[in-house]
């Protein structure tokens, strides 16, 4: 059969489709489809670490290699400081740009050092929403209970409800700032319902949340003329002779320089780890999510948690073969989008959480209800033109024009055609352990957004990533600040760099890849 | 699950060829093979070109890889995102360099009327000489001579609708024949248009009031307290 064949047998079964009820899954039911499809239960696919503070806990290979790998930097370079600042913040994304603002505003000389451009990161592809407890129904303890159970109970409690609770002043500051989220008529915030929620929580601009998020955040860094390096990666960090974080080493990319920085306190908001392709996994992730911060944290003695545990976002694009990874907006589903299966048939209630939802299109696919792409992936049906059916002609271009754009690009009319989809890389549940403040147990050494790790349990819930990087992110920032003004810049060494080294040696790890990598090697060398 | 009565293979054959064509692209006035239907960005590491300024997020909402092309035999040459455009044969493309336009360094919330500041901070805005290479240039599609003259007329909440999908990409700035940034100029409509113009939300003062004043501590108290199985039943009957 040819595609818009298999296109036609969903165009065929959306009328009886759309009268049935699919119940979510009993807590017994998800356990086994998870167990027996999702990623995170491939046993090959991971290993024990053999070294440093997660010594013996299970991650999975591409982490473990990059977590184990040498540093780039030479324990003899010189290290007289290029810069001297009270906090340096490394990674330009959301929670990057919202920690140097924070720390700004409290009066402290910072310094933001990014791998690309200002703002070139995951955050700015946000489609979805952020999640905040504004609506008249709901509260921040029900956002909690949400978030707990989307994490299978495993989420740090404090931290938890130290983001839900400030939720609702951040909406308040990004106002401020003159972020335009969307309303309902009576000019309230209007929200929407995310998978796992009880709720409509979702504060959005349009399919647009991360971008005017981020340009708004971009603007104003520049407009406090905070000092930046662009295109400048860190990749080492720098302690004194306890052990506490007095700086970092950064390389210059456009000349491969090594730049060393001093400073007070370190904020590393370098995201997440898309670009590692973790089991071979297509990602949604940007150019420089390679996990940078992990390694650089487990370096200087940081603990990491929940290493192991990675969302796959039920709904990457497979075909066409340019949008292969990226992101199908969770919002498809929320506006009642059905998931069908190459005979026309729903498998799973679309607003079950992702890694459910994740767990039975592999499943579909694995059993021989896929759909083949002309490139040989496989993939199930996402029936976008059910919601024009649903909500009125005119739905998807008026609430995603990003979507219909992004396929219309390559002849694509999601208004009239379903899309094919399968889970794609999307995001790190884990991270370094932090507390309240976002500090780790590396004194001075902070962690805001994707690289920090704890608060969203096994599985993040839709929505609250970005939530998660303006909380911990203005934490960071202010705690940094008020650590930078009582205490003295330390001395920089790079002794947690040879004790790290010796430990390697230690325990007979020696084919070691330099880490962290900075970009995914996607050039082709003559010989591949 | 039982799949026999199913027949995959029936369902699973494609007519599509799965071997890639190839076709001839030039970069950067080069001739190079590459597969067809790829994007340009994965055309330039296919091609071994090491990319580091040009890519950001791959997704086409970030802006840093906007690329002038030409298809063959049409001499205009058009502007797109190298991460989320594909190539076709014939077809010749580059990156497009920084360019250092410039922007305004303003305090948002202290500004005294920000529809008259804007001739302030840009007063080459009003000075658009309606040649629309700005409209043309843009990959994003959006009517950014029209944004311009919104924004000059003070109408900053039809500018912020128009440019809620701009990616940033500075694409419309260099071929300004008035030496206007437009991206910028928008931007600051924009941010305006949500600090000055837009009512302050319903409920939200109050929620954080809510918070602040401790209303939620009792049910915090009795959550807290609960063990994982009390919390799953909890959880399970507020859905
Ligand atoms: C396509 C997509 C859609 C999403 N949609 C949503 C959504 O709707 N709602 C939601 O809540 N969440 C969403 N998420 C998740 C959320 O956007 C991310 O988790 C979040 O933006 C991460 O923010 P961050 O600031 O921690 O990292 P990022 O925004 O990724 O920023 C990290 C920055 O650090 C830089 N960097 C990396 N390494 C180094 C280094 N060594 N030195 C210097 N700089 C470095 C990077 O280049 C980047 O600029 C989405 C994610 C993706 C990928
Ligand atoms: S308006 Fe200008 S900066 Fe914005 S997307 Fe269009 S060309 Fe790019
Ligand atoms: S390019 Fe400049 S002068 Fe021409 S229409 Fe656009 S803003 Fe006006
Ligand atoms: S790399 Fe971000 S738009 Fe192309």
């Amino acid at each position: 059969m040819t595609l818009s064949a298999l296109q036609d047998i969903v165009h065929q079964t959306r009328e009886a489709r759309r009268k049935q009820v699919l119940p979510k899954l009993t807590p017994s039911e998800r356990d086994t489809l998870i167990k027996k499809f999702h990623p995170d239960c491939r046993e090959q696919a991971y290993r024990p670490l053999k070294f440093g503070p997660n010594k013996g806990q299970l991650t999975v290979r591409e982490l473990a290699a990059l977590l184990e790998g040498d540093s780039p930097v030479p324990y003899d370079l010189p290290l007289d400081p290029d810069h001297t600042v009270d906090v340096l913040v490394i990674g330009g994304g959301g929670a990057g740009c919202a920690a140097a603002l924070h720390a700004h505003k409290a009066g402290a000389k910072v310094l933001l050092a990014t791998k690309l451009r200002l703002a070139d990161s995951n955050s700015v592809m946000a489609q979805g929403g952020m999640q905040i407890a504004v609506a008249p129904d709901d509260s921040p303890v029900q956002h909690f209970l949400d978030t707990l159970k989307g994490g299978h109970f495993k989420n740090d409690r404090q931290l938890l409800k130290v983001m839900v609770e400030e939720g609702p002043s951040i909406a308040q500051w990004l106002l401020e700032l003159g972020v335009l989220f969307d309303r309902d008529t009576d000019g309230s915030l209007h929200v929407k319902k995310g998978g796992g929620s009880t709720k409509p929580r979702l504060v959005t601009c349009s399919d647009y949340t991360g971008l005017e998020i981020m340009r708004v955040l971009k603007d104003e860094v520049l407009n406090r003329q905070i000092q930046l390096l662009e295109f400048c990666a860190a990749v080492e960090l720098l302690t004194n002779r306890d052990g506490v974080c007095t700086g970092a080493v950064l390389r210059d990319l456009d000349n491969k320089r090594f730049i060393v920085v001093a400073a007070k306190a370190v904020i590393l908001a370098t995201g997440g780890i898309g670009r590692l392709h973790i089991q071979g996994f297509p990602t949604s992730n940007h150019y420089g999510a390679t996990g940078d911060g992990l390694a650089l944290a487990y370096r200087a003695g940081a603990p990491l948690v929940h290493i192991d545990t990675f969302q796959y976002h039920p709904t990457g694009a497979v075909y066409p073969e340019q949008l292969v990874g990226a992101l199908v907006t969770e919002g498809i589903r929320s506006e009642g989008g059905h998931l069908v299966n190459a005979r026309g048939e729903r498998f799973v209630n679309e607003l079950d959480t992702r890694d459910v939802v994740s767990s039975s299109i592999i499943r579909e696919c694995e059993e021989g209800r896929g759909i083949r792409t002309p490139t040989g992936r496989m993939g199930v049906w996402l029936d976008t033109p059910l919601l024009e059916l649903e909500h009125g002609a005119g739905t998807l271009e008026k609430h995603f024009p990003a979507m219909v754009r992004q396929y219309e690009r390559y002849g694509i009319d999601i208004r009239k055609d379903p899309v094919l989809i399968y889970p794609t890389l999307h995001y790190q549940n884990g991270g370094v352990q932090i507390d309240v403040n976002a500090e780790t147990a590396v004194p001075n050494l902070f962690v805001a957004g994707e690289a920090s790790g704890g608060l969203h349990g096994r599985n993040r819930l839709m929505g609250n990533s970005l939530l998660d990087l303006m909380v911990f992110g203005k934490r960071a920032g202010l705690t940094a600040a008020a650590r930078a003004a009582s205490n003295r810049q330390g001395v920089l060494t790079l002794q947690h760099l040879r004790r790290f080294r010796e430990e390697a040696k230690r325990y007979g790890v020696t084919e070691q890849i330099t880490s962290p990598v900075i970009l995914p090697a996607y050039t082709r060398t003559q010989d591949s | 699950m039982s799949t026999s009565e199913f027949d995959t293979n029936k369902v699973l054959e494609q007519e599509e060829n799965l071997q890639p064509k190839m076709v001839t692209v030039e970069i950067a006035g080069k001739p190079h093979r590459v597969p067809a239907g790829i994007t340009l960005m994965k055309a330039l590491w296919y091609t071994g070109h090491e990319v580091i300024r040009g890519a950001g997020c791959l997704g086409g909402f970030c802006g840093a890889c906007g690329t002038y092309y030409r298809t063959k035999d049409d001499p205009r040459v058009k502007t797109c995102l190298a991460c989320s455009f594909a190539v076709e044969d014939g077809m010749s493309f580059s990156f497009a360099p920084p360019f250092p336009a410039r922007k305004a360094i303003y305090r948002m919330e202290e500004l005294k009327d920000p529809k008259q500041d804007l001739f302030t901070l840009y007063p080459e805005a009003p000075l658009c000489r309606n040649c629309n290479a700005c409209t043309e240039a843009c990959p994003q599609a959006i009517d950014v001579r029209e944004g311009v003259w919104r924004a000059v007329f003070g109408d900053f909440k039809a500018v912020s609708e128009m440019f809620m999908n701009c990616v940033m990409c500075g694409l419309c700035a260099p071929v300004c024949i008035a030496d206007i940034a437009p991206n910028f100029v928008a931007l600051y409509a924009s941010r305006a248009q949500g600090v000055y113009f837009t009512e302050k939300p319903k409920g939200l003062a109050e929620r954080i009031q809510a918070i602040a004043d401790g209303r939620y501590d009792e049910e915090w108290n009795r959550i807290l307290s609960m063990t994982d199985e009390e919390l799953e039943q909890a959880s399970a009957s507020a859905a």
